[in-house]
Order: C-alpha cells, then structure tokens, then sequence
C-alpha cells in the first residue's frame, strides 16, 4: 500500500467513531419497535393456539356432544370427558348426549390442536387468549364453565 | 440591625468587591452559597440516571423506563428506595475501614469540585466559592482523588474481580489524567488566569468588560498582548475556538479524558461486567453501591460542568453582544440556564457516546492514552506557547508542521498498518451504511418460502 492509502485507512479509523455517532442520533429519532405490552397487544396468527374455548350453538345449545373423542385423541391424557343423557326437560346440546363434566388439565396440556381436530361438532376450540399463569396447581385444571362461551342473551 | 436590613446587606451584590461589613456575614453567605452546587449535583443524579436510560432506549428503538411518574421520571426515586430498603451486607473478610470509607471516597470530590465552578460573574453569590485564585489546580487536585475510592473500594472488597477493576481504574485515571491535566493547562496558557472564574470572563467579549477590566484574566492577557475578540464577529470568544485548532484540539483531549476519568463508556473497562463481575463495585450492596452510583453520576455532572467551564464558556451565551445583561433578575437567570445547559449537552454527550461506541481493549486503552491523547495534548500545549510569543500565525504554522510530520509518521507505522488491515473497516462501514431499522417480518408467499431475489441468483449463475 502506498502512503496515501496509509492516510486513508487511518482516515477511515478516525472517522468511524463519528458514523457511529450519526447512526445512534438517527435511530433515536426512528419510530421505537417495542410497545408497552400490557396496554398495546400485537394481534396474533388467526391460527394461533392457546387457551381452549367451548363453543355453542347460535341458539344458545352448547355444541359439546360429551363424545370424547377429543379425549382420545390427546396425546397428552390432558381431557376429562363426563357425559350426560339429554332429557326434553334439560336439553344442553342438540344431540342425544352433552358433556356434564369438561376438564382440561393446563399443566399437561401441550396446544397441539388435536382434539380441535378430532371433534365433530367444531366444540372445542384452541383460541389466542395466552395469558395462563397461575400460582396454583389446582387453578390450572380447567372447567367446563371456565371454558364455555357466555350464552346468549334471552330475549 | 433588624430582619429587612439584615437581608438587604445579606442579598446585596455589590457588582465587584466583597463587602466585609461584618465578617459573619460573609461567613453565612459562604454557607448559603455552598449549598447551591452541592444540592445542583446532588438533585441532578435521579433525573440524569432517568434521562440516560430513557435516551439509551431511544437510540435503541425501545421505550425505556416510562411508568413511575410522568414520562417515568420518578423511576430512580423507586429504584432508590429500593436499593435502601436492601440489606445492607459487608462480608466476612473485607478490610472494613477501607470498605466503608471506599464509597464516601467516590461521592465526595465530585461534590467538592463542584464548589468553584461559578454560574454568574458575581464574586458575592458567583459560586460555591468564587474567589479561588488557583481555581484550577483546585480542580485537578480534587478530581484525582477520586481514583482513591476505586482503587480502595477494589482492594478493601478482599475479591480478585474487584481488585482487578480497582487497579484497572487506577492506572487508567493516572493515565487520562495527563492528557486532561495538559489540555487544562493549555487554558490556562491562553486565559493566562488559574482562578476559574478569570477563565470564565476570558472568554467573554463583551459582558462585564468594566468589572473584567479589574480582574487577572485581562491583566495577563494584556501582558501576553492579546485580547480576545468575539469570533466570526459576534460569537464569544470560548477557549474551544480560540487559536483555532490548538482551542479544539485542547478540548477534544479533555473530552476524551473525562470519558476516561469518570469510568464512563468506551472507557469502563473497571467495571467491565464481561470480564470483572460488576468491577470495583462487586462486593457492594444497598447503600453503599448506591452511593457508588451516586458517585459515579454526580462526577458526569462535575466532569460537564468543568468542560463547559473551561473550554464552553461558562455562564456566557454563544452570542457576544447578549452577554451584556445587566444586576438584575434576567441577568441572574441567564447565566445560570447557559451553564446548565452546557452541562446537558455534556451529560446527552456522555450518554450519545455510551450509546454509539463498545468497550476498548484494555491495551488499546493504555496505548490511546499513552501514545495517542499524551502526545497530542503535548504538542498542542507547544504551539499554542509558540502561537503566544511569536503570534497566532508562527503556532498555526508549526501546528500544521507538527501534524502532517505526525500524520506521516503515524500512518507509516507497522502497528497502524496492522491495526487498519485486522479491522477492516472498509467492510464494516459497508454494513453500516446499508444497515436498516429491524422491522417485524412481513412476508407472504404463496408456498411460504421466502422470496428470492431473483437478480442476484442469477448472477450466482453466471459466475
């Protein structure tokens, strides 16, 4: 190299300092990609899986049928199906039977989406609601009434 | 004599000598005006440790601390508390004299050095201590001791890590203090003045000639032969632009030192949390670290206010003509607000250069400080000697001899041949240069592989 180049480099050197200085003053000015998480919330994938939902009917009939398959079908034993006989008096889902029991265990639970696909009836559903910590073991075994959408108003 | 009367003699600014009424007064005023930097610096650490980190995240495209308080101002108050609120351990085998004494050591001369640096050209109510003939030796004594506090913190704590950081930082503050101590004195060469409120009024044109006419500053810059006039006409006559690049090149130097000095980013290598745990600071909790921290702060604070001092000008505005405000109440708020405000630009300064530049290695720090600021602030210090004796052209001239010889030199060296060549910097700067702002990834395809870019593959073809 010949001694201008020399110079060169040397310039370089001494003038990478001040590039740095004018890329952090740009960015301070540049719009921030974090956002203030518990007031602002990113939307999530439509396919996004997380806390199950029990889904119903327009009418308001639930659209659980108690058949289990949903149960089988986890990979994780994390469902715990108990049905019961629909009756003209207490009729709960269109069909002949109705889950009088649905529990989910959220500790076990691996948000495969299997028993969404398993079941018949689109019941079961894996929604983006991700906010599922607990300090208690127990609290984490989901009910069917924490799970199932609120029923229609009657009118 | 009654309250009104009391308070008339006790407030009262004679503009130019101190009225020694009675001797008790002074002594009072002395108390009141001491309080004034103390409480500056003190009261400024929670907001600036707030400003940092916030600015920080600002330049790192992230919001920073903004939920205590407005704008999250308050969150050094929170962090504070509860620091204090932590138990308060000293371990087993630490030498406890020292242990204790180590982060008073810190806070201290940050607080005391601050004492004479005025914020208005009054001798009365000018500064902490405004009449200090050797201002400026005051200065550097005080800001060398607080390498102590390091250094015994380091040895007290009885742990490897937080010796290392303490002799890391001693041999680097002696180092840098060189270089700061000799781009001081080229001030002093030009102001011809030790006292710090002399060197304030040697960089004022116009603004209180007629007290400035009775002070040592223009007496000896009658004997040197020089009186500065306003720059490009109507800018005061500051020390950074004074003989014009020995002015600069002296204050470059003592920027670059009171990097070093304070411990602060590039320079932080006693604290280095990659290599030293937390440094000196290792062993320390609750308060103590606080104050540490405090220290730490409170020297950004001291450190800016020296630089704008000396080589910004002080209290004086940029513009020569508006410096001729009168002994009233615009005339005390202006000054006060032009130093502050030199003292922020120096803290956004500190926290800019945080932001921007990573940690040198240690020997790269040695060799900088030994073969790079040393030399400079050396051979700046001769030439603006030469440009005093013999006339600002004679220093320009060998100002300019001096640099190109040292530019040659310099460029030929193996060492700086190898140091450009391993940096690559051409290549880095490339990056640099095409770098974007990260953005979420917005891609749709419609087998949902990335997009290719389908010049370059076929340029990947071609060859």
């Amino acid at each position: 190299m010949s001694l201008w180049d020399d110079i060169k480099a040397l310039a370089e050197e001494v003038k990478a300092p001040l590039t740095g200085l004018s890329i952090t003053d740009s960015y301070s000015r540049q719009p921030r990609v974090t956002i203030q998480y518990p007031d602002v919330r990113r939307p999530l994938s439509r396919r996004a899986r997380w806390r199950h939902v029990l889904n119903r009917y327009e009418n308001g009939l639930e659209k659980c049928i108690g058949c289990s398959l949903c149960a089988g079908a986890c990979p994780a034993n994390a469902i715990y199906v108990k049905a019961a006989e629909n009756t003209a008096e207490n009729r709960v889902s269109p069909g002949e039977r109705y889950a009088e029991q649905y529990e989910i265990n959220m500790i076990r639970c691996i948000f495969c989406g299997y028993c969404e696909e398993a079941c018949p009836t689109q019941a079961i559903q894996l929604k983006d609601i991700y906010e599922l910590a607990d300090d208690e073991r127990k609290d984490l075994i989901y009910t069917k009434e924490m799970m199932l959408t609120p029923a229609p108003e009657e009118e | 004599m009654d309250f009104s009367q009391f308070s008339h003699i006790f407030w009262s600014v004679p503009t130019n000598e101190v009225p020694a009424a009675d001797w008790w007064i002074d002594v009072l005023r002395a108390f009141v005006r001491i309080l004034v930097p103390v409480f500056f610096v003190l009261l400024l650490v929670p907001p600036l440790v707030w400003f940092e980190r916030r600015l920080l995240g600002f330049m790192q495209q992230r919001q920073g601390p903004n939920r205590v308080g407005p704008e999250g101002i308050v969150q050094t108050i929170a962090d504070g508390v509860k620091l204090l609120m932590k138990e308060d351990i000293i371990p087993s085998n630490v030498d406890r004299t020292l242990y204790v004494l180590a982060p008073i050591i810190m806070l201290i001369p940050a607080l005391v050095t601050a004492g004479v640096l005025p914020w208005h050209p009054s001798l009365v109510w000018g500064a902490g201590a405004p009449n200090v003939d050797i201002g400026v030796l005051y200065l550097l004594a005080w800001s060398s001791l607080a390498v102590y506090g390091v250094v015994m913190a380091g040895w007290a704590s009885n742990n490897k890590y937080a010796l290392l950081g303490g002799l890391r930082s001693s041999a680097q503050m002696i180092s840098y203090e060189l270089g700061m101590g000799i781009a001081v004195v080229t001030v002093v060469l030009i102001s011809g003045a030790l006292s710090v409120r002399d060197i304030v009024f040697d960089q004022s044109a116009y603004g209180w000639i007629k007290d400035a006419a009775h002070t040592t500053a223009h007496h000896a810059a009658y004997t040197w032969g020089i009186v500065h006039k306003p720059w490009l006409g109507f800018l005061n006559p500051w020390h950074v632009a004074q003989f014009f690049p020995m002015g600069f090149v002296a204050a470059f130097i003592y920027v670059v030192a009171m990097l070093a000095e304070t411990n602060r980013s590039p320079f932080d290598l006693p604290e280095a949390e990659t290599e030293l745990v937390a440094g000196y600071h290792t062993e320390y909790t609750s308060m103590k670290f606080a104050m540490f921290f405090m220290g730490e702060y409170a020297n950004m604070v001291v450190v800016s206010a020296i630089a704008a001092t000396l080589f910004f000008g002080g209290w004086t505005t940029p513009i020569a003509q508006l410096d001729q405000w009168d002994n009233t109440a615009v005339g005390w708020i202006i000054p006060a607000a032009m130093i502050s405000a030199k003292i922020g630009l120096g803290l956004y300064f500190f926290v800019w250069i945080r932001a921007t530049l990573p940690r040198i290695r240690y020997d790269m720090l040695m060799s900088f400080g030994w073969k790079g600021i040393f030399p400079i602030a050396l051979g700046n210090l001769f030439c603006v000697a030469v440009s005093l004796t013999a006339g600002y052209w004679a220093g320009l001239a060998v100002w300019i001899v001096l640099a190109v010889g040292a530019l040659l030199i310099v460029a030929n060296l193996d060492s700086t041949k190898r140091f450009t060549e391993k940096t690559r910097r051409r290549s880095v700067l490339g990056l640099y240069a095409s770098a974007q702002p990260f953005q979420m990834p917005l891609v749709k395809t419609s087998n949902g592989a990335p997009p290719v870019d389908g010049r370059t593959a076929a340029e990947e073809l071609v060859k």
